[in-house]
């Protein structure tokens, strides 16, 4: 048990921000340097197997698809039957590559965040989400003001039919909640649904070598912890799809929103 | 003055937990309303689906802010 406690001896407990910055793959193991990461790999991984596996599963498209086909197809059919028609409508078929391309690429990404052995999810640093909330936002704006014109897409976004008397208290909130707040909270929820996640198995696994490090007995607690390392990441793959859902749902109904013709 | 006792640590943390209280009320609420209407009308399920989760997503934007003012305000 001696040689094990010192084994475990410098286990950091409490885990902090500092455990999202991994150390650097090009220069190896250099601390300050952030051009190529593990993050970064993974983000280039993910691109990689998305293109590759889409282009090869529709390379021979056949009546009677075979089994990737099948697979393409229906990731393809539920975004553009589930999310793009049902939120936008027969319009909505227009934006389903887009949709699909968000969809699978975060949900990808996500998904690193419960894979054994790589376990951290590129979006839990706030600069991939928030890139994506960037696309999706210029994208709902620009899709307005081309489908109304930049003078009538204002007025329709932001002057709701409402008495005249209650409309300078309206238009802030409607800019505000549309313009500002949009692009920030779907940045903002995705990152921080992966923060988070990342976080509660770094607490539950490291909680159980802190333990186990404060006093040998306390090795039933470290192995109940350590189970719920395992429960929870049943949870944190529930919680990966239904972000994905999200956004992707998110940013069709904002592409509704600037579609519709009145309020 | 003398201490008697003493708890040590960030009050960003209770403040989180008290900032989680109302997204918790509201996503509670968000799911009871879809269950209800579901029990009561089966094939309106799908229809109401999608906006079950635009109501989860931005009654849990609040939490969210949350954590991430917890993080900035922290201290």
């Amino acid at each position: 048990m001696a040689v094990q406690s010192m084994v475990l001896a410098d286990v950091p407990f409490p885990p902090s921000v500092e455990d999202f910055y991994l150390p650097s793959i090009l220069p190896w193991g250099e601390h300050d340097n952030y051009w190529f990461t593990k993050i970064t790999a993974l983000v280039w991984l993910t691109t990689a197997l998305i293109i590759i596996f889409f282009l090869v599963s529709y390379r021979k498209p056949q009546l009677v698809p075979t089994k990737k086909q099948w697979i393409a197809e229906s990731v393809y059919g539920f975004v553009r039957n589930n999310v793009a028609v049902e939120m936008i409508g027969p319009a909505g078929v227009r934006f389903a590559p887009y949709l699909t391309t968000l969809f699978t690429f975060i949900l990808l990404n996500n998904f690193w965040g419960i894979v054994p052995f790589v376990q951290i999810s590129p979006n839990s640093h706030i600069a991939f989400p928030a890139m994506l909330a960037a696309v999706s936002y210029v994208m709902f704006i620009w899709v307005g003001i081309r489908h109304h014109g930049f003078v009538k897409y204002m007025k329709v976004s932001l002057i709701p039919p409402a008495p005249w008397f209650i409309l300078p208290l309206l238009i802030p909130i409607e800019f505000f909640s549309t313009f500002l707040v949009r692009p920030f909270s779907l940045a903002v929820r995705l990152f921080a649904n992966m923060f988070a996640g990342h976080m509660l198995l770094l607490v539950f696994t490291l909680g159980g070598f802190a333990m186990l490090n404060a006093n040998a007995w306390f090795l039933p607690f470290s192995l109940v912890s350590w189970a719920m390392t395992i429960a929870l990441t049943f949870l944190e793959f529930l919680v990966i799809c239904l972000q994905a859902y999200v956004f992707t749902v998110l940013t069709a109904s904002y592409v509704q929103g600037a579609l519709a013709d009145e309020h | 003055m003398l201490d008697i006792a003493a708890v040590t640590g960030s009050t960003a943390a209770i403040g989180y937990g008290l900032a989680a209280i109302g997204p918790g009320i509201g996503v509670g609420l968000v799911f009871s309303a879809y269950i209800q209407s579901t029990a009561r009308q089966p094939e309106s399920s799908r229809l109401t689906l999608p906006y079950v989760w635009i109501g989860f997503a931005v009654v849990e934007a609040l939490a969210l802010l949350g954590i991430a003012f917890g993080f900035i305000w922290a201290g």
